[in-house]
């Protein structure tokens, strides 16, 4: 999957580029972008979930408040690229490694 | 205004039946073995992913057409523990050698398995190129709406 795939998938979902179009406005906590959404604030909580996921949007505390804002350094398409990469990556690493080990064993017979 | 908020490091962790000198081997002398085909950014399809094993040694892509696709070099050797990469390709997909990102693997035993833990962080070093990046997706994907408002927000926080 390429990088710009994990975000447009991301942003498929209409209230999803609703979250994401308050956040262009500046960082906002889960209650101010929930407010006036057509959608329950655990839900909203969930869209940022997907969105933080696909690197699209980061969060910080803020005391007792997460704040999210949109990366600001326009690198949430990178993120999400190299995070479905190590993913695959990993997958890969994992397969050989046992069967290099699966062969030293082999071998000690 | 400051940036304080930064893309998190990628993590990863997964744990292998094996240990860890045979990972630690197979994730550097064995690179090329399971570096993924399908996510290759060169030019070229890859041939052979190539990783020398001592602190300073490069890492890279030999490519079909011959050319090599640098990605960086290795910034600490500790078999059959640790190892520290530099990834030195921007959000541009070009190898730049003054960009620093650091993928630090480590391999930790697990009873008779390893676990190998993986973070890939400093990706807010790639600022300056994310831009270029963010411009061609634009481009390809057509969200211009969006996008126009993204670069709003990046001129009011710059």
């Amino acid at each position: 999957m390429t990088y710009e795939a994990v975000a447009f998938t991301a942003l498929s979902d209409p209230t999803r580029r609703r979250v994401l179009e308050r956040l262009s406005r500046g960082p906002r906590a889960v209650g101010e972008i929930a407010a006036g959404l057509p959608v329950s604030r655990p839900a909203v909580s969930q869209h940022l979930k997907v969105l933080k996921e696909a690197g699209l949007v980061s969060d910080r505390q803020d005391g007792a408040r997460r704040i999210y804002a949109i990366d600001p350094k326009g690198l949430g398409a990178m993120r999400a690229w190299l995070d479905q990469f190590w993913d695959v990556a990993l997958a890969g690493l994992k397969a050989e490694i046992e069967r290099a080990a699966a062969a030293e064993k082999d071998q000690d017979r | 205004m400051s940036l304080a908020i930064k893309p998190a490091p990628v993590k990863k962790s997964i744990t292998v039946a094996a240990p860890p000198e045979t990972a630690f081997r197979v994730f550097t002398a064995g690179l090329d073995r399971w570096w993924p085909r399908s996510h290759s950014i060169g030019e070229a399809p890859l041939k052979t992913a190539v990783l020398e094993p001592a602190v300073g040694g490069r890492w890279y892509g030999l490519l079909e057409n011959g050319a090599e696709a640098e990605w960086g070099d290795v910034l600490a050797w500790e078999p059959p523990r640790r190892v520290l990469l530099a990834w030195r390709i921007g959000a541009d997909w070009k190898f730049d050698p003054a960009l620093l990102t650091e993928v630090e693997v480590t391999f930790t035993p697990d009873g008779a398995a390893t676990r190998v833990e993986l973070e890939h962080r400093l990706l807010e070093n790639m600022g300056a190129a994310g831009e270029g990046a963010r411009a061609q997706f634009d481009g390809e994907m057509g969200w211009g709406g969006l996008l126009a408002l993204f670069a709003a927000t990046l001129a009011e926080t710059a």
